[in-house]
């Protein structure tokens, strides 16, 4: 956090106008933004009022909140936030910006503020004696590898020297800033190494290979998950009577916007894929009631219900008139339909249980013997592919990371001391359980 | 190492033409259509069957983000949300597709939004590269002029692209950061859930990916899923852009593959250590946020996700800060706080006080004006900042520090016992025990 604040009174000018082409550009700018979002354009505008006069003045924050239609609090907050925006002015000739992050630390940077200090002004955002130079020290300006560099308005000025700078602060205080080149100062390609390339040396041409249309995912790629064979995934389970096309793919219903019919497998196929590599969890025996479960309480009841019974349809192909079908199927059609945004479950990054190892062959250890795993959690955890203690044990810290994201129990693993536990069960099961803990699991 | 045919980035260094014509002469925009005719489904599972994990900093596979996405539309637009706001200290690899080879990055957007349903991408670059944004927006000017994106485009799937910028917050790297400053707020990062691909930007559907990550995904389609996930080893594949800044003879922005060995890559593309191998102190390998390895723990280091945490330490964007014996390694890593300082939001009190806190006590460590007893403190503060706040910018300004205490605290027990030595009466170590 920084503090920032407005200039004085003394130096805010009364008022601020954009000139006829940024007027022009503003509106161009604010059109872009799907409509009743113009809040969006309010860092672009502002950003362009700073350069139209040089820094961001009460009157041009108050200006671009009524363009925009925002509370004046709103732009100032965004103004005081972002620290390239100038709340005082700045030199009229050159803003010289030392970057001082330790890249350019380390090569030198504490050099180049030196020279600005000697040659603007002790301080930094104060003006030198003819109102033209000021300079600040800012963080990193992203040109690590052609450290260190200074930013003057639009353009950087990297692999400097002391006495370069001196030389470019010179040139900008006489104004002929212009004849000095922006980008590496050594005479380098901007970030090729010093002394000419040594890569990329031929030269480049198309390199494409013939291009294979129907190609399915190999499912031998270490990194594809079972996503890939979701109808196959679960195909035993929940048998239904429930009939519906399984032709209907997604590619054929890409932008439902409303309800459908084929929305609805979709839908239910994006539930069976995300569970898909729950095959190892068959040997709990319901593994279908796991993954309802493991879904959160905004997903629609219509699509769990769909999740559980598509992969059947595929196989029994009996009609839907069963007495025992016809409540979900009613709720089916009257619930999928109107997900609104409060109901739709973000299968978010962290908070899906897409599978995140590959579950070992075999009968699935009792994961519950590990104090701090329940029923529940269990479940989640074969559903990640997690089946034995041997591999609870084996988790290095960045797996424990993501397990713990998709769990949503940040600090679990360690506070529960999972990794001694499963180890204990892996090397001898319940009895070294006892012998090590000096009681009983669970 | 990579031989230059299985580069991806074939204008890296600005040697060629950066606009459309120069894109295709390199293989760009080739073919793009068919791939966008095999549907959503083809392309996230090329993605995912390629081994591509996200380039920003934290790994996470690229084509499972995208299967994330709502498969159905509920009636609300899906959106892509490119983050060029690259701000971590360390990285500048994004600058450079910015600039040379925007319309990797512009397919890369099209088939992107292709397999998520999105007709809308932003691009959110960072302030301060203003020539950057310019060199960009004028790629998309193009991109439009030739009807390879826009509406009824040669390709068949509308997409619009709106170039934002920030305007200097580190933290708008964090998505729902990004978010925040897209639709025009401070960059305050949202608690998850909700996760983005449920309610992203304007409370719509949203990815964030990183400029790389996006970028490489023309490529891999068209060199097949395959070819990409046979460099490197399992579960790191692929080629990378790496950066190295500071002390090595040659800074360079590269591409590489993974699991090469550090040493290597800094020999081949670097020209060495400056002063020779036995000059190294310590490398920060992923950015100013990974914890800092030293030099001889970095001998034998390979490049990729997890020869990194062999090393207790990250991979990170794979911008690596090599440090030479005349480094003062307090000091470097006292910056890396006091940007953190900088750049916290202020939202979560552990953060916005412990930053400051960190910063300010490390700034008396030095100088060596410190306790011994102080680093085991300033080591028990950084845990508590660690995992209590709602984004990762409490874990990043922590495991800096972290990573000094564990690697070199000798050195800093060292400057205390200096400093206590030499002052004289008037100057010595203010008693805190007295308090």
């Amino acid at each position: 956090m920084v503090a920032r604040r407005l200039a004085d009174d003394q130096v805010q000018p009364a008022s601020f106008a954009f000139n006829n082409d940024n007027a022009k550009w503003a509106e161009w700018k604010i059109g872009l933004y799907p409509a009743g979002r113009q809040q969006s354009a309010v860092i672009p505008l502002l950003m362009r009022a700073q350069e139209q006069d040089g820094w961001v003045s009460r009157a041009s924050i108050e200006k671009v909140a009524e363009m925009l239609g925002m509370a004046y609090i709103r732009v100032l907050e965004v103004a005081t936030f972002y620290t390239q925006f100038q709340l005082q002015p700045v030199g009229t000739r050159a803003h010289v910006q030392v970057c001082g992050t330790t890249p350019c630390q380390l090569r030198g940077a504490e050099g180049l503020i030196e020279v600005c200090k000697s040659k603007i002004h002790h301080d930094p955002h104060h003006l030198n004696a003819d109102g033209t130079m000021s300079w600040e020290e800012v963080e990193c300006a992203g040109a690590c590898v052609n450290a260190p560099m200074v930013t003057i308005f639009k353009d950087t000025y990297e692999d400097l020297t002391e006495d370069r700078l001196a030389e470019i602060i010179d040139a900008f205080a006489a104004g002929k800033g212009e004849t000095i080149t922006p980008g590496p100062q050594i005479g380098r390609l901007n970030a090729a190494p010093e002394g000419g390339r040594v890569v990329l040396l031929e030269e480049a041409t198309t390199y494409r290979e013939k291009f294979v249309p129907p190609a399915p995912p190999p499912e031998a790629a270490p990194a594809a998950p079972a996503a890939a064979a979701p109808a196959t995934a679960a195909p035993a389970q929940a048998p239904t009577t429930a009939a519906k096309p399984k032709d209907v793919t997604e590619e054929s219903a890409p932008a439902i916007k409303g309800p459908s019919k084929d929305a609805k497998v979709s839908e239910a196929k994006a539930e069976g894929e995300r569970k898909a590599a729950d095959t190892s969890a068959k040997a709990n025996g319901e593994p279908n009631k796991a993954m309802r479960e493991t879904a959160t309480g905004a997903e629609t009841d219509a699509s769990k219900i769909d999740g559980g019974k598509a992969p059947g349809k595929a196989t029994t192909n009996a009609t839907a008139d069963g007495a025992t079908e016809a409540s979900p199927k009613k709720t089916r059609t009257i619930i999928a339909p109107k997900a609104n945004p409060k109901e739709v479950n973000p299968v978010a990054e962290k908070g899906g249980d897409a599978p995140l190892f590959v579950a070992p062959e075999g009968p699935a250890d009792d994961l519950k013997l590990v104090s701090g795993v329940g029923p529940v959690l269990e479940r989640r955890l074969n559903a990640l592919g997690i089946t034995r203690w041997s591999q609870v044990a084996a988790l290095t810290p960045e797996q424990i990371d993501q397990v713990e994201g998709s769990l949503n129990f940040r600090g679990r693993v360690a506070r529960d001391n999972w990794l001694q536990q499963a180890e204990v069960l892996a090397r001898g099961g319940e009895e070294e359980y006892v012998r090590v803990f000096g009681k009983k699991p669970r | 190492m990579l031989a230059d045919k299985d580069r991806i980035f074939t204008n890296l260094y600005g040697q060629g033409d950066w606009g459309l014509e120069g894109a295709r002469k390199r293989g760009g925009w080739n073919g793009t259509k068919e791939f966008l005719d095999q549907g959503r489904d083809w392309i996230t599972n090329e993605v995912k069957a390629s081994g591509l994990r996200g380039r920003g900093g934290a790994g996470f596979p690229t084509g499972l983000k995208w299967s994330f996405m709502p498969k159905v539309s509920d009636g609300r637009p899906h959106y892509l949300l490119v983050n060029a706001d690259e701000s971590e200290p360390g990285t500048c690899k994004d600058r450079e597709i910015l600039r040379h080879d925007p319309h990797h990055l512009i397919e890369g957007c099209l088939i992107a939004c292709r397999a998520m349903d999105a007709h809308l991408a932003f691009i959110y670059v960072r302030g301060e590269f203003v020539r950057e944004r310019e060199r960009l927006e004028r790629a998309v000017e193009e991109a439009y002029e030739a009807k390879l994106i826009g509406k009824d485009n040669i390709h068949g799937w509308d997409l619009d692209i709106i170039v934002h910028h920030g305007a200097g917050a580190y933290i708008c790297g964090e998505e729902t950061a990004l978010m925040e400053s897209l639709e025009g707020k401070k960059g305050q990062p949202r608690l998850k859930p909700p996760f983005p691909a449920g309610m992203g930007v304007y409370g719509n559907p949203t990815t964030v990916n990183n400029v790389e990550s996006i970028a490489v995904v023309p490529e891999i389609l068209r060199r097949s899923a395959g070819w990409f996930s046979s460099i490197g080893r399992p579960n790191n594949v692929g080629t990378k852009l790496f950066m190295v800044s500071g002390h090595v003879n040659k800074p360079a922005t590269f591409e590489e593959a993974l699991g090469e060995s550090f040493k290597d890559i800094i020999e081949k593309h670097c020209g060495g250590i400056r002063g020779g191998w036995d000059n190294l102190l310590a490398v920060i390998p992923g950015g100013a946020s990974c914890p800092v390895v030293r030099g001889e723990d970095m001998m034998d280091a390979i490049m990729d996700f997890d020869g990194l945490r062999e090393k207790k330490s990250s991979f990170g964007t794979g911008g690596m800060i090599i440090m030479d014996k005349s480094t003062d390694i307090i000091k470097a890593i006292w910056r890396i706080s006091a940007f953190f300082k900088h750049e916290s939001c202020g939202q979560c009190t552990p953060c916005r006080e412990g930053t400051g806190w960190m910063m300010r006590v490390m700034e008396r460590m030095v100088e060596g004006r410190a306790q011994k007893r102080e680093i085991d403190m300033l080591f028990e503060v950084t845990k508590q900042i660690e995992g209590h706040t709602i984004c990762a910018l409490g874990d990043a300004a922590a495991w800096p520090v972290q990573g000094l205490i564990r690697n070199f605290r000798p050195t800093i027990e060292a400057r205390i016992e200096q400093y206590t030595y030499s002052s004289t009466s008037d100057g010595a170590v203010p008693s805190i025990a007295a308090e």
